[in-house]
């Protein structure tokens, strides 16, 4: 009773202390939730480097593509990654929801892996320390060698080489990815169209879906 | 009679069927050259097992499966491998790959071959593999290695043979079932043996084909086997289509028949089993339809594998002329060949050579009039036109989610189109950018794994380098404390209980255990041995050249010092009995007692440790047989007795505690070093405490002094006994002398700094 005489007298205090109640209560939720959901790591940096390339050739300018995707997540222009492409400036709009900018540079159009001429070769191990996936196998004073699969073709490697004998080599085609090309766009298609190749009467012998039916 | 379900869409074009079923299977002369790719099949292509050279006869094994999901090869004829090179094959890229090169001899020699009895007494795991041996893969189209599909881990409750063969012109299956209708029973109670006779067996024959159905239907009397026929529609024959018209099950999304219980095999693969397993010929021949307007003469022919389709058009008239579109397969999911020479495959169906009546070029792609057509003839109820919304923005997310990957190619939305929009060309690329993309994507995958490796394993090596680092900083201060700790062992005013700790712990360092001290000793001895081998061949060489008089006496003396430290490292040895040491605790307990007791205990003890001393060292005089060694000792003795005398002097006036009553000894014990380094620390410390640096330096030039003219008389009285230790001496003065300018001036320098 004595409390909703309180209430009924003091309705600013009341209202007051029922906010800071409310105040109270919804912080403690929320500094409870912050502590047990918390997420570690910056979930649109893991994002963004899964939408990279992955060659870590730095041509972005960054030591490879998670700290570029660092960068991005921080406000970076997404065009400096010319083995991604505009395709990967697509996705990566895409995720960011901003429009795709023009690649900054040449775009890649055939993927490479680097071939050391085992014969020039000397041995001083500088691009086994430059490669960052470990793709070139070889010691000091001994020949090296690229895994070809597992190059990702970023060239740094090619600088380093005293004796220049280290050449990147495009990626022949084979059965296993070749693919079919898309068919050329409909304004070329439509190019240097006469009457009679629209216009089924306009044909000396009709050949519309029916009659192939028949 | 069965009940016959339907499929959604579906076309019917016309059949042209009829040109290729004038003639029963014929067969063609041998060929000049056979062309065998290693990639026939779906999977990995197969490893060559002969080498250039090598005679092979008909039914040999040349190429061995590559992998799990991939199928041997074997010779069709008898001949010698002439190349194994990159030739161009059957594939829509027109590409060239690795083919076996038979030059065939003619004869047509088999090689040892035998079928199973009973394949009813076989095990089924033992006849897949002979059809795996067999190089048996999908004859339908798809190429699929047969052994592969017939061991589902599923149970399969029902086998479905497909003869349905739906596209225009292709006669191959429909002409083998009308002519071994009896084999293919046959192959279809094997293929229900191997997977555990399933409880349905059914033979899949569209409604255009009523001889072939018939021949089935007869052959099939009597036994578990269903003919069913079903009315024609375009594209009945794909396998998801077949299943669904005779079972009314869709196969969902993403999974296989044999989720559903299901197998289905071709008539054709049907009768190459029969054949493999019956009569033990592996799969080197198949029925090929020859057709197409461009061809003066259509048929179906048994043809070796690896036949040229150049040979096959030449003995049926081919015009190349009037021919537009050469087709392997039929018209509607069928490739144009980029060239003649390709050789015939196990996937091949039919050869089509279209005239240009027959396939006049394509009316020109209009733009896409949302007519929905398309969506109304696709069997698989896909969305085309979505899917070709999606196809030319690239949006290849949404073609996932829109199932392009349900799409079985069959082209009947194309078919349809009234714009002529080639559809099916859009979804193949973006069927091709989405398995490329992901491929790229797995690839990054693992060039991220690798990189992150690459930067652990610099990390690693960086943090290793880094602690070797620190064990060699770590390791060089704790050598140069031990050095200033050897001399001055506690160079700060620390308290009484910190000095206790050190000497307790540098104690039990140097007698952690008698081997130790034993062996330390050992080391030093030799150690001395050497240094006067050393100085001896020095004092030889330096006599044998003629020095002068002083260099001389100077080697000499060296020896003579070397000779000295040689004896007191043997006597040190001798003295060491591990068994009488007392252990490190009582050691420190005497310090302890010593540092902690009353000045007058404290003199008291030190005399009768003195005393011991005396009586000790006396002892050893009596015993000494080197002369050397008793001169050594007894000057030791002259100052332990100064020092007793001393002693008992403060004994008797009780004096300052401070003055330390022991003066370090040349000889004392090693064992008492603990206590004597201790107590001349806290001397040290305590007055060097009071002093400021020139005091200090004072202090030194005074014990310099005093420290000479000791040595003055010592070696005066040398000089009057002519003894033989004067070079040591004269030595041991210079050295004194040299440090005694030397402090005078570091005092001098300190004094004018002072000044200043």
């Amino acid at each position: 009773m004595n409390m909703v005489d309180l209430i009924a007298q003091q309705p600013l205090l009341a209202a007051l202390v029922a906010l800071g109640g409310l105040a109270i209560v919804f912080g403690g939720i929320l500094g409870f939730a912050a502590v047990k959901f918390r997420v570690e790591g910056d979930p649109i940096v893991e994002r963004i480097d899964a939408l990279l390339p992955q060659t870590q050739c730095g041509q972005c300018g960054y030591p490879g593509c998670r700290p570029y995707a660092e960068a991005i997540a921080n406000g970076d222009i997404i065009n400096k990654c010319p083995p991604g492409g505009q395709a990967t400036i697509n996705a990566l709009a895409d995720l960011l929801d901003v429009p795709a900018p023009e690649l900054d540079g040449e775009a890649v159009e055939v993927k490479k892996v680097a071939f050391i001429r085992e014969a020039e070769c000397i041995g001083c191990t500088k691009c086994i320390q430059a490669c960052p996936v470990d793709a070139i196998l070889g010691a000091a004073k001994q020949m090296h060698t690229v895994i070809a699969s597992e190059c990702t073709g970023c060239d740094l490697c090619v600088e380093p080489c005293p004796v220049d004998c280290i050449e990147m080599r495009p990626v022949a085609q084979t059965l296993a990815d070749w693919k079919w090309d898309v068919p050329a766009p409909l304004g070329e298609r439509l190019k240097g169209l006469r009457s009679a190749d629209l216009i089924a009467t306009d044909r000396p012998r009709a050949t519309t879906g029916k009659d192939r039916a028949a | 009679m069965r009940k016959i379900w339907d499929i959604p869409g579906g076309i019917h074009p016309p059949e042209n069927k009829t040109q290729s079923l004038g003639q029963g299977i014929a067969t063609l002369p041998l060929p000049d050259i056979l062309i065998l790719p290693l990639g026939q099949h779906a999977g990995a292509p197969a490893k060559p097992l002969v080498a250039v050279g090598d005679r092979v006869l008909k039914g040999q094994l040349l190429a061995e499966p590559g992998g799990f999901i991939s199928a041997a090869l074997h010779a069709p004829t008898s001949g010698t491998v002439s190349a194994i090179e990159d030739r161009a094959i059957p594939h829509p890229s027109g590409m060239s790959a690795r083919c076996i090169v038979l030059l065939p001899d003619g004869n047509d020699e088999w090689c040892p071959h035998h079928g199973v009895a009973d394949y009813r007494a076989a095990s089924p795991v033992a006849l897949l593999g002979l059809i795996r041996d067999a190089g048996i893969a999908g004859l339908g189209g798809a190429g699929f290695p047969s052994a592969v599909k017939l061991g589902p881990k599923q149970p399969i409750d029902t086998l479905i043979i497909n003869g349905t063969e739906c596209e225009p012109y292709i006669t191959a299956d429909d002409i083998l079932m009308r002519e071994r209708a009896a084999d293919i029973v046959e192959g279809v109670a094997i293929l229900a043996h191997i997977l555990g006779n399933p409880a349905t067996l059914l033979i899949g024959v569209e409604d255009n084909k009523p001889q072939a159905f018939e021949a089935l239907e007869a052959a099939a009397r009597g036994t578990a086997i269903e003919v069913v026929e079903f009315p024609t529609k375009y594209p009945s024959g794909g396998e998801k289509q077949l299943i669904q018209i005779l079972t009314g099950k869709e196969v969902p999304s993403g999974k296989l028949p044999a989720d559903l219980g299901i197998v289905c095999q071709n008539v054709g693969t049907t009768y190459a089993v029969q054949r493999a397993i019956v009569h033990g010929e592996p799969l080197i021949s198949r029925v090929t339809t020859v057709t197409g307007r461009a061809c003066g003469r259509n048929g179906n022919y048994e043809v070796p594998i690896g036949t040229p389709i150049r040979h096959l058009l030449a003995h049926n008239a081919f015009d190349a002329a009037r021919c537009a579109r050469l087709i392997m397969g039929g018209p509607m999911m069928g490739f144009a060949l980029p060239d003649i020479d390709v050789p015939v495959v196990k996937t091949t169906n039919c050869i089509l050579a279209g005239s240009h009546d027959e396939f006049p070029p394509a009316p020109p792609a209009q733009a896409c009039i949302r007519c929905g057509l398309c969506a109304e003839a696709c069997p698989a109820s896909l969305l085309p036109q979505q899917l070709y919304w999606y196809a030319q923005s690239h949006n290849l997310e949404r073609l996932e989610a829109h199932n392009l990957f349900d799409c079985i190619e069959c082209g009947a939305c194309a078919y349809v189109c009234p714009s002529n929009i080639p559809l099916v060309q859009y979804y193949r690329a973006a069927k091709g950018e989405i398995r490329q993309q992901d491929a790229e994507k797995k690839k990054a995958d693992h060039a991220r794994q690798r990189f992150e490796f690459h930067k652990a394993r610099l990390e690693r090596a960086e943090a290793e380098k880094a602690a070797k680092r620190e064990a060699r900083r770590l390791a060089a201060e704790e050598a140069q404390a031990k050095v200033a700790g050897d001399a001055i062992p506690a160079s700060g005013p620390g308290s009484a209980d910190d000095l206790i700790q050190a000497a307790m712990a540098r104690a039990a360092a140097r007698q952690s255990s008698p081997e130790q001290q034993q062996a330390k000793l050992e080391r030093g001895l030799e150690a001395a041995r050497n240094r006067l081998q050393v100085a001896e061949a020095k004092l030889a060489e330096g006599e044998g050249e003629g020095l002068d008089t002083e260099p001389l006496d100077r080697l000499r003396a060296r020896v003579e010092e070397a000779r000295v430290k040689l004896a007191e490292a043997e006597r040190k040895l001798a003295e060491f009995t591990p068994a009488t040491s007392p252990a490190p605790s009582a050691t420190a307990a005497r310090v302890v007692d010593k540092l902690q007791g009353a000045p007058r205990d404290q003199l008291e003890r030190s005399i009768t440790t003195l005393r011991e001393r005396i009586a000790t060292t006396e002892a050893k005089i009596a015993e000494a047989s080197d002369e050397t060694i008793a001169a050594a000792l007894r000057n030791g003795l002259d100052k332990q007795r100064a020092k007793l005398r001393d002693a008992e002097r403060q004994l008797a006036d009780l004096g300052p505690a401070d003055a330390s009553p022991e003066q370090p000894a040349a000889d004392a014990p090693t064992l008492d070093a603990a206590a004597q380094a201790i107590a001349r620390a806290q001397a040290k410390a305590e007055a060097m405490a009071a002093m400021n640096p020139l005091e200090k330096l004072d202090a030194a030039l005074e014990g310099l002094d005093q420290r000479i003219a000791k040595a003055r008389d010592k070696v005066a009285a040398a000089e009057a006994e002519q003894s033989e230790h004067l070079d040591t001496l004269r030595a041991a003065l210079d050295k004194l002398e040299a440090k005694r300018a030397d402090t005078a001036r570091q005092r001098a320098e300190l004094a004018g700094q002072g000044a200043h």
